[in-house]
Parts: structure tokens; sequence; C-alpha cells
């Protein structure tokens, strides 16, 4: 009887309790088995917390798990473990200086007197890469791997251990557009296998395209299950925020003004190579326009920003910022000058994360006499007051107001606490690097129009996006770069994004005029 | 209400740290109880009981009072030295090399005394640059190329104590390695004691150096806790990437903080040695333990300048305590054996409070699940 139930795992009327939130209010999510059963929710909706109490990380209050229609009692990782289930999360948990075969072995080691023995494992390990078509190179050692293949690594480790239930946290946030869909073939075909497949996200798109069934988490609490086939991106984002969003953003039609940013000749030298990562670039940003710079992940576009925000210096060029010369200006001077940066990177460059919300939201202006006296002291009354306006405007919401740790924050938010800082700083030139990554539709939407609102006030916005979909929507125009050169300059409303892909992939240029 | 406030009490940071302070203490105390009563049983207790009491062993008022004077003289010291690694652990630096900069400060400060004559004051200021200049060494070390504080620190360590020893050989006695007494060739060099000896039974080591380390101590607390400089050292520390990209000059930081560093430690020798308490011994070959002991200070004063004063004075409390013991019997060396103890059980004061925390978390939760609508009611209530 209990082999026979149709659920390979059932999390029924789980409730979890934080002190002063309840992260899971009575969700039941059952996965069948052989299906791809997806998981979806804003950012602090609650996935996490599900899957911490499926992984034995924390125990629910209340409700039951059953596996194959049997109850079970998940203490710990091991126990779920010893239940088949393994993850992939969403920051690999990979030893860099290891091979894959052995970051696949990594704790399940076949030994023989203490010796291991891998010739076994690596039988078993390729035979499970030729089965499941996840190319990859047992030799190499991961810190010279690509994302993907560390991703594909990460997957033959829970296959390795035989494990029928498989979770993916967020899997494509890390990959590139054709790896996502290399992803979402693989993930097919473990379903066909008859693995049954856990996939938490938040991108539409790839949840129509793959997923069998989809659950539904707001606020902690469980909205419902659609199957896919019967459902739509707009109700799947109704159901996820509560209300209906705009996927796309509209903007009006702009004239722009006179140039705000003007780049010359630009180089960059790489901190991963010997090559220059930024060649000899020139571009202009106008008052009123944002600007994209669309491109592949590594092809420069981390280190121009690098260069234009003086986090690295430029080993030839011109940046010109208002008409001001600010070639070799510090970092702080450009930023008193007008340009605001919000980084690629929000936990090592935008946030000092053990730092208060409120000192978070000083951190371009704490020098300014409104938040320090003349003799050094700190403003903490003028500070406070002016993170809970900041906090109010932009509804940044946290468990402790101005006084919470960074940290401790979802990173929706952490995200509005920088755009906020950044933005009210007023300033002529807003740089936004991947500003929506690994967010939820609800805060995208809130960024665009941020973007948008900045635009529209007649200052200069420069967007280096990797989604091409963000890219499309919300330009004035748009910059193709690869391989550290500015290879193309399109109109969003004459361009498609096919054409965009050539360029990308480097099988197109033009020459373009500064 | 009155059970409300206790829990508050229990989960605010420097409530615990104390806690788990004292914690590590009677840990610390119960090991170097066992050890006492390994080395011999017989007088185990008592042996404890003498480290513990330190001046309270002498009968009169007169005399403990005396000798509580001879203690906080090197507790002054120590706390400069504690001092000195936290602030620059406040800014990710683990200044190892405080013992070295203690030295700095000790050669410096003895030479203008004893070979220059100079007075007090010069003598501090001349400890005080020589400590920072030795700081500033791993300081622009670390920014500009990179080299681990730890290792740039301790190598210093050992060129301080060589350069400090054949720097004071032409000021040492005839007859001994030390040096001469400060007190017999430049009474000037002697810090002022503002008549504070009469309150320890004019006790002649007592100086200005206690308060003055304690109010240094105050300082640095305000400091760090409320003004610009104190924001860029910790963010810095915290978040050196994020310090940077807000246009932090996170190199200069850096050299400013072991500068400070450095300066905290040499002046902690000149506290010392410009009492006439101790006298260098040009012929030692192991750097002075005082910077080394720092390090336990400030890590059992839960890393905050105000706890590292009480810290301070307990690690001192027990070494002078320990020099009462029967030489023939126990080592004097339990005290250090207690205090190594002691720092060991320090990484435990994390762990103490992250139980803590979790143990309080837990009861909240129990607390709450039952009453929420009542909780509601109250707040409706209010409005």
């Amino acid at each position: 009887m209990a082999g026979n139930s149709e659920y390979a795992i059932e999390m029924l009327n789980i409730t979890k309790r934080f002190p002063g939130i309840i992260a899971n209010d009575n969700v039941t999510v059952q996965l069948k088995k052989g299906e791809i059963h997806a998981l979806l929710g804003e950012n602090g909706a609650g996935k996490s917390t599900l899957m911490s109490v499926l992984f034995g990380l924390y125990q629910a209050e209340e409700g039951i798990i059953k596996k194959d229609g049997v109850e079970v009692k998940i203490n710990n990782p091991n126990d779920a473990n010893d239940l088949g289930i393994g993850m992939v999360h969403q920051h690999f948990k990979l030893v860099q200086c290891f091979s894959v075969l052995d970051n696949i072995i990594l704790g399940d080691e076949t030994t023989k007197h203490g010796i291991l023995q891998k010739d076994e494992a690596r039988k078993k390990v390729m035979a499970l890469s030729d089965k499941y078509g996840l190319k990859v190179d047992p030799d190499a050692k991961i810190e010279d791997i690509t994302v993907g293949m560390q991703q594909r690594t990460e997957i033959l480790k829970m296959l390795y251990r035989d494990n029928e239930i498989l979770i993916f946290d967020e899997p494509t946030a890390v990959l590139t557009p054709a790896e996502i869909d290399e992803l979402m073939e693989i993930m097919k075909n473990l379903a066909k296998e008859g693995k049954s497949i856990l996939f938490i996200s938040h991108k539409l798109a790839e949840i129509m395209a793959v997923a069998d069934r989809c659950s539904v988490l707001r606020r902690g609490k469980y909205i419902g299950t659609v199957n896919i086939a019967d459902t739509n991106q707009d109700e799947l984002s109704r159901m996820m925020v509560g209300r209906d969003v705009q996927l796309v953003a509209t903007k009006e039609d702009k004239e722009p003004g006179k140039v705000i940013l003007h780049v010359e000749n630009m180089t960059v030298p790489s901190k991963l190579h010997h090559n220059n990562a930024v060649k000899n670039v020139s571009f202009d940003v106008r008052e009123g326009e944002i600007v994209c710079i669309a491109g592949i992940d590594g092809n420069g576009q981390t280190e121009l920003v690098y260069g234009l925000s003086g986090l690295e210096n430029c080993t030839s060029g011109k940046i010109t910022l208002s008409g001001k010369d600010i070639t070799h200006a510090s970092i702080r001077e450009r930023s008193t000058s007008g340009m605001s940066h919000i980084p690629e990177d929000r936990h090592k460059h935008g946030l000092v994360m053990d730092y208060s919300l409120a000192y978070n939201l000083v951190l371009q202006r704490y020098f300014e006499p409104e938040f320090s006296t003349k003799a050094g002291f700190l403003k903490k009354g003028a500070i406070n007051s002016y993170a809970d306006k900041l906090i109010e405007q932009y509804d940044i919401r946290s468990s402790q107001g101005a006084a919470t740790i960074a940290r401790s924050m979802s990173g929706g938010n952490q995200q509005k606490a920088i755009i906020a800082r950044e933005i009210d700083k007023n300033p002529d030139l807003l740089i936004a690097v991947q500003p929506t990554r690994g967010l939820d539709v609800g805060a995208i939407e809130y960024i665009h129009k941020q973007l948008i609102a900045q635009r529209d006030a007649g200052h200069a916005v420069l967007l280096v996006s990797l989604e091409l979909e963000e890219v499309m929507s919300i330009s004035d125009r748009i910059l193709v770069m690869y391989e550290g050169e500015l290879v193309g300059e399109f109109n969003p409303k004459t361009t498609t994004p096919e054409e965009l892909g050539l360029y990308m992939a480097g099988a197109k240029r033009k020459e373009i005029g500064a | 209400m009155g059970k409300k406030s206790s829990e508050g009490f229990l989960s605010k940071p420097a409530v615990q740290s104390t806690l788990a302070a004292l914690l590590c203490i009677v840990i610390g105390l119960l090991v170097g109880y066992v050890a006492l009563l390994i080395i011999n049983p017989a007088g185990a207790t008592e042996a404890i009981i003498t480290i513990l009491k330190n001046y309270f062993t002498y009968p009169t008022k007169a005399a403990a009072m005396k000798y509580l004077g001879n203690t906080l003289v090197k507790a002054a010291p120590l706390l400069m030295c504690a001092l000195s690694i936290q602030f620059c652990y406040q800014a990710g630096l683990f200044n190892i090399g405080a013992a070295g900069q203690y030295v700095a400060g000790a050669g410096a400060a003895l030479f203008c005394a004893l070979q220059l004559k100079m007075p007090w004051i010069i003598c501090l200021l001349a400890a005080l640059i020589a400590g920072g200049i030795f700081g500033i060494i791993v300081g622009l070390l670390k920014s500009y190329l990179n080299v681990n504080e730890v290792i740039s620190g301790i190598m210093l360590n050992w060129i301080g104590l060589y350069t400090v020893n054949m720097l004071l050989s032409g000021v040492k006695e005839t007859a001994s390695p030390y040096t001469v007494q400060v007190a017999s060739v430049n009474k000037g060099a002697i810090l002022p004691s503002l008549g504070m000896e009469k309150l320890f039974s004019n006790n002649k080591y007592v100086t200005i150096a206690i308060p003055l380390a304690i109010l240094i101590a105050i300082l640095l607390k305000v400091i760090l806790s409320m003004t610009v400089f104190g924001y860029e050292i910790k963010a810095t520390g915290i978040a050196k990437d994020a310090a940077k990209y807000s246009g932090m000059k996170e190199k200069r930081n850096v050299i400013i903080t072991l500068f400070i560093g450095g300066a905290l430690a040499g002046l902690g020798a000149a506290f010392l040695f410009l009492t006439g308490y101790e006298q260098w011994s040009v012929t030692q070959s192991s750097v002075p333990g005082m910077g080394f002991n720092g390090i336990a200070a400030t890590f059992l004063g839960g890393l905050d300048p105000i706890g590292t004063i009480f810290a301070s004075y307990f690690i001192q409390h027990i070494t002078s305590g320990g020099s009462y013991l029967d030489k023939n019997i126990y080592p004097s060396q339990i005290s250090d054996f207690i205090s190594a103890i002691i720092i060991y059980l320090c990484g435990f004061v994390l762990f103490f409070k992250i139980q803590l925390n979790g143990w309080l978390r837990a009861r909240d939760e129990r607390a709450k699940q039952p009453p929420i609508v009542q909780s509601k009611k109250e707040e409706g209530g209010n409005k």
C-alpha cells in the first residue's frame, strides 16, 4: 500500500513560525512521481523556509511530511538524504580546487582498505552523464569550468547518490540564455526517467516552459496549485503578487537632452587575464535617456562600470561627466559630482551587510554636513529620520525598520535600499548594473518604474543588463558589448532580440560613432 | 511585565557578553583548580583562593591597598595593549604586532628618559610615535603590498626587541642587564601621580597612567560608536569592498588604524616603564608577553573597550595573585595557565551567545503562540 501513493513527497499543512512572522502558514505541496513541480513566489514568500523544512534544517510546528504515502520525520539533512532528497543550491556547494569527479564523490566515496576507488566512481558518473545528457569533464577543476558545468556537477552529485527527489533552487539565476535552455532539457530528461523535481523559481517563462504543475506561495500563505497546461503567465503572476503586474514597462517618448556622460577611447585592464577587459570604448549618455549595455556575461561590462565608477583605473581614454573631466577622479569625487551607481554585486559592494539599514542608507552621504558635525561626530538623529523617510518613500520592508541589520533583509528589499540611496542623491547619471538580478516580478516592476522615472526627470541612465527582455522593454538606445568592445548600436523599436543575439554572440558587428 | 523586561535584558548584547565572559572565567578557574589538584592536592584549594585573593591576602587594609596599586599599575599597560588589538580588530586587522609596538614604545620612552633626560611628556610622545611607526610599517605593507598583518607584525616584534636591546645597552646598570632606575637618573621622566599615591598607601608607582588608560578606553568607545571615523573604520573592517565602493579611502584607513593601534601599545609601554615599576633587561630574548596578553583581555572583554577595562584588570589580578603561591609547590605560571584556558574559552563566548539567543527565541515562540489573539487585543486597547 505504502509504495502505491501517487505522490513522491507530500508536505501537508506545514506551518513554520519565526519570531514576529509566520514563514509558512498552512502550506501544502504535493509532488507527483515523475513530474516537474514548480514552486513560485516572491522573495520572502516562504519558498526557502519550506524547502529547509523538507531538508530537515527547520522543524515545522504543524503539519506532516509523507514520502510515498508514509509519514516520515526529517530531523536533519542526513535524514533527507536517506530518503533520496537532493538539492542543487542557488549558490553551489563545490570545492573550487577539486576536480569535477572528486566533487561528485565527496562525502560518498567508495573505498577499499581506506584507499579511494575512483575508477568505479568514474564509470558510474560517466554512465549518468551519458544517460541524462549532462556533459562534464570529470578531470577539470571546478575553478576552471563554466557556471553551467558547475551546475551539471551539482546535478550529477544528486544522481550519484541515487536521489529520487531533486530540488532545484533558482537554478537559472546564474546561467546564460543558452545554458538555461540546456538545463530545461536536462530537467525534462530527468523527469522522463522517473525523477521527481521541485523547481523553485520566480521566472514565469521558465515555469511555463518546463513545469507540469505549479504551487504558488504569497507572504507565507499557500495560494494554490495549478496545471501549467491550463494557465498562463498573467494568471501566475497575479497569484504570486496578488494583483495585476505590468510585465512590460511603458514609457513616453522623450527627446534626449545634452550629453551627461561622455566616454572616449576608454581601456580597462582585466583582473583575470593579461588582455584588456574593455578595449577602446567610446559612447555618450544624454539627459533623459536610458542607454543599455547588452551582452553576454563576461564580455567586459563589469570592468566598463568599474572604470566609470572609479573602482578600477582605466589605462587610457577620457571620461567626462556633465562637462567635468573625471578620468582621474576618486570614487568619492565621482559620487559627489553627480554619479550614482547601483552595483552588480549588492552584497559585496552595495551594502555593509552587518550595518543597520539606516547606516547603509547614508553610505554615500554620511560625511555630508546633514549627517555629521564638523568635529566628525555622526548625527544619529538626522541619519535615523532620513532613513525613516527613505523607508517610507521607497517602501523598503524590514523587520525592525531603520535598525534592521542589512544582512537579515530579503534580497528585494536590500536592492530597494540601494536604489533608494542612489536615487535620492538626485544624480545626473545613474549607472545600474543588473539591478533586477535575482528579484521577483513585483520588485522588477518597481525597479523599472524607478529607472524610467529617473529618465523622465531628465537624468541620464546607463543600464547594464544580461536580460534581453529587460533591455528591449526599458531602454531608449542599446549598445551591444562583445569581448570588451562595443559592436553595435540599436534602437529598441526597430531591432529584434534575434538581431541583438547575433551581435552579442560575436557573429556580426558594425562600427559605431561616439 | 517583569518577565518581559528580563527577556529584553538577557537579549542585550552587552549583557550576553558579560555573562559569557563570566562563564569563561568560572570554567577557566575550575580547570586551573583541577591542574592545581593534579600538582599537589593538599594545597590546591588554598592556592586557588590565594590566586583569587591577590592583594587581599594582606591582613591590613593599607597593605592591601598598596598591592592593589601594583596590580593596577600593571593592568594599565595591559589595557592599552588590549585596546590596540581591539581597535585594529574593528577594522578587520589582527594586530599581533602589538607586542612589538609595545617594545618599540618601551625603547623610545626609556631612551628619551635615560639617555636624553627628557621630561615625562616628551617620553610619552616618543613612545606613542615609536609604537605608531611600527604600526604604520605594518599598515603600509598591508595596504600597498597586501602583506598579511600577522606575518609582518610577528617579524617586527623581533626586529623591535633586538633594536631596543641595542638602543638601551648604553643606559644599563654596570653590574646587571637591567636599565638604570628612571627615578634615580631623571626624576622628571617619572609620570606624575597627582597625589593618587595617597589612596594606595603611598604606592609610588601609582600614576596618572591608570586613569589615562581608562579615559583612552572610553575615548575609543566614543570614536568607534559615534564618529564618522569610527563609521568608516568599522565599514572597512566588515566590508572592504563596500567601503571602497562608497569612496572611503580604505588603504588610508588601514594605515591610520594601525598607526593608532601601534600608538596605543607604545603608550602602554610608557605607562609601565615611566612609573619605574619595571626595568628593561637588555639581554632578554623573548618579546614581552604584555602585547599577547592583550589579545586575551580584548576577547574576554567581548571586543568592547569598556568590557576590556574590566577584563584587563581581571587578568592582571589573577596574574599578580599567582605570584603569591608557594613557589616550592606550585609554579607561578599557573595564573598564565588559567588566563590561557580563559583565552581558549573566548571562542566559547560566541558559541554561548548563539546558544542563548536560540534558547531565548525558542522561549519567545512558545510564549507567543497561544496568546496571539490576546496580544492583538492589548494593542487595540492601547489605541
